[in-house]
């Protein structure tokens, strides 16, 4: 993200912290919880939660966005973290309602929830589930990696080799991203990894993928996540 | 070489340039890969060689059309879901951005003790390797009474481009409650679900325009892909509209009159308003004048795609015949991902790879109503076999569905981007 593009990012925060929003807690999480079904295919929240693809959840209401230690987010929401922007009802409202109108550059596939009473009802979820972060404490707390993701993190990837796999890739997934196919370069190698887990062990649906991910070893997803953090 | 050439220096003294030395070598050295056909298969295979052999090979790719007009969503064009020009995609940035030579004419014949390649024009062009991805051409006799020259009057629309776009203008023209047939073709053929995919948006097109219209498609296969997709979308979408004649109704007997639109099947008479004949397939013409066929197709390796012929020769896509894959653009794609890795090795001494297929098919049935089929394959010692598959259900839900959909235009983006930018 550029410098000005992060300060009207932040300008967007401020006022809109100045204007009329929905009060706390005027969603109901029992409504909430399906809502949050797809989100568990990155996320996990609760008791044990742990980096997948998407950073863990808990005490999400109340800390910097993109700023959680152990993951590495997209620049444009690090930029918004280090602007001072903060996860709230406010702003994870707006990031529900169209998360790539809204951060650009975020690398979360989703596309939005229409209907305000819902992403009322799926926030009211995330602080009931999750906790608020605590007082002070707006950077959330470090947590470990999944093993299954750690243990391939751990392996240094064969470049060539991965750009060579990433030719099956780039059969769907546009360099610029589409509308549902997102980019998949510049990915960090942790969040790459965590992504083909979840696919080739089934936790994270979608035809495709589940088959690509299937005949892929460790040193294949590792060779092409080595590669694909190589590519802007 | 080196050793002559610093013999040849050093007998010369300072003659030459050190720094022009190099170049020369190169020059002369550089091994020449010629690709003829500029689609799917072909124009990955020339971007692929050239950007990762980054000057050390020189890459001409020898293409007749200026514009490349994909067959593949020509479909959705027919059904009014995508504009004909997004069909259209040019060669310049192969040219400009990676120093492929392109040239705008017809290869006519293949030397293969020479390794030259000859162009209607009447020129030559030598080869070190040379790929061949020319697609599709008809087999002559397919469909009695329909032969290239009644290509105006029942369109085939099966290579993209005009016949496409004529195709479309005879449907608009239908008149009300007229009936719209298609030939469809005998196995193995280009898209397996594409027939069935162009009858999904010409139902939908006379859905919308001319409700009362028929569709009769007579079809010598008994099955076909996705065949239960299709049967289910075309119950809900299109009721009492379309009618299949297969073999057992006897779709396998059947000529056709351009002259009087007329179908005939087992010696019943149909009048029709728009014929759509798509014949019998074989590979293009140029895999003929090359000597590499065995029947209908050019059989291949399935570790590098080369030629089971001539080693020298590479074939992609449509015109080989491979094993397992489907002809597809997104198969010709991923086939020319592997040969190129495989070329470059064998020319260069980069890294070679193990062969790796993918393919997906996308087909629309309506409005947000996509379906698609889709295996991973490998290479074996009888042919390229099927790893994994899958395909979608009848029973999913309609926003699966409209993702489905959503992401064939991804793909398009993404294949069209992978060949061409």
């Amino acid at each position: 993200m550029t410098p000005a593009r992060a300060g009207l990012a932040a300008f967007a925060f401020a006022t809109l912290a100045a204007s009329a929003v929905p009060a706390l807690g005027q969603g109901d999480p029992a409504r909430g919880e399906p809502l949050y079904r797809p989100c568990q295919a990155c996320h996990m929240i609760g008791e044990g939660a742990v980096h997948r693809v998407g950073p863990h959840l808990n005490g999400l209401v109340g800390r910097s966005i993109g700023a959680v230690p152990g993951y590495e987010f997209s620049e444009d929401l690090a930029a918004a973290g280090a602007e001072g922007a903060i996860w709230d009802e406010d702003t994870l409202d707006r990031f529900l309602e169209g998360p790539r109108a809204y951060f650009p550059g975020t690398r979360m596939v989703f596309r939005g929830i229409r209907s305000e009473e819902d992403r009322a009802d799926l926030i009211a979820y995330l602080l009931d589930e999750g906790g608020a972060a605590e007082e002070g404490d707006t950077q959330g707390t470090e947590v470990a990696l999944d093993p299954e993701i750690a243990a391939i993190v751990a392996i240094a990837g064969d470049v060539p080799y991965g750009e060579y796999l990433s030719s099956e890739c780039t059969a769907c997934h546009q360099p610029s991203g589409g509308g549902d196919i997102p980019s998949i370069r510049g990915l960090a190698p942790s969040a790459f990894i965590a992504g083909m887990v979840a696919y080739r062990n089934g936790t994270r649906e979608h035809q495709v993928m589940n088959m690509v991910s299937r005949r892929l070893g460790d040193e294949e997803i590792a060779a092409l996540a080595a590669y694909f953090a190589t590519t802007e | 070489m080196s050793i002559n050439r610093r013999v040849f220096l050093g007998t010369t003294g300072a003659l030459v340039g050190s720094l022009a030395a190099p170049m020369i070598v190169r020059a002369q050295s550089a091994p020449r890969v010629v690709v003829v056909g500029g689609g799917s298969g072909g124009a990955t295979a020339a971007r692929y060689i050239a950007r990762d052999g980054a000057g050390a090979v020189d890459v001409t790719l020898i293409e007749p059309q200026r514009i490349y007009q994909t067959c593949y969503f020509g479909n959705l064009y027919i059904g009014g879901f995508y504009d004909y020009d997004d069909l259209g995609h040019g060669y310049g940035t192969l040219a400009s951005s990676y120093g492929i030579n392109v040239v705008h004419d017809w290869a006519v014949g293949v030397d293969r003790d020479a390794k030259t390649v000859s162009l209607a024009s009447g020129a030559t062009v030598p080869y070190d390797h040379l790929v061949l991805s020319p697609g599709i051409d008809f087999v002559e006799d397919s469909v009695p009474g329909w032969s290239v020259s009644a290509q105006g009057r029942m369109p085939h629309a099966y290579k993209g481009g005009t016949q496409v776009q004529l195709l479309r203008e005879q449907i608009a023209a239908m008149p009300e409650g007229g009936t719209f047939a298609m030939v469809a073709p005998p196995n193995p053929y280009r898209c397996p679900p594409g027939p069935y995919e162009r009858v999904s948006m010409v139902a939908h097109y006379l859905r919308e325009n001319n409700p009362t219209a028929k569709i009769l498609i007579v079809d010598p296969k008994e099955s076909f892909s996705k065949q239960g997709l299709f049967e289910d979308g075309w119950n809900r979408h299109y009721s009492g509209m379309i009618t299949r004649i297969g073999p057992d109704m006897g779709g396998s007997t059947y000529e056709v009159d351009p002259a009087a639109m007329t179908v005939t099947i087992d010696g019943v008479v149909e009048n029709v308003d728009v014929c759509n004949v798509i014949p019998g397939q074989r590979a293009g013409q140029i895999a003929f004048a090359a000597g590499i066929t065995d029947g209908n197709w050019a059989p291949v390796s399935a570790y590098d795609m080369t030629s089971r012929i001539d080693p020298s020769i590479t074939v992609l896509g449509d015109a080989a015949a491979q094993g397992a894959m489907p002809k597809s653009g997104f198969s010709a794609n991923s086939q020319a991902k592997v040969a190129a890795n495989a070329i470059l090795a064998a020319l260069t001494g980069s890294r070679a790879f193990p062969a790796r297929y993918s393919n997906t098919c996308w087909s629309l049935l309506d409005t947000d109503d996509g379906v698609k089929v889709g295996a991973t394959y490998e290479a074996s010692d009888e042919g390229i076999v099927s790893v994994d598959s899958f395909v979608s259900q009848v029973d999913e839900t309609a926003e699966v569905r409209a993702a489905t959909y959503r992401e064939s235009l991804d793909w398009y983006g993404a294949i069209t981007t992978d060949m061409f930018s």
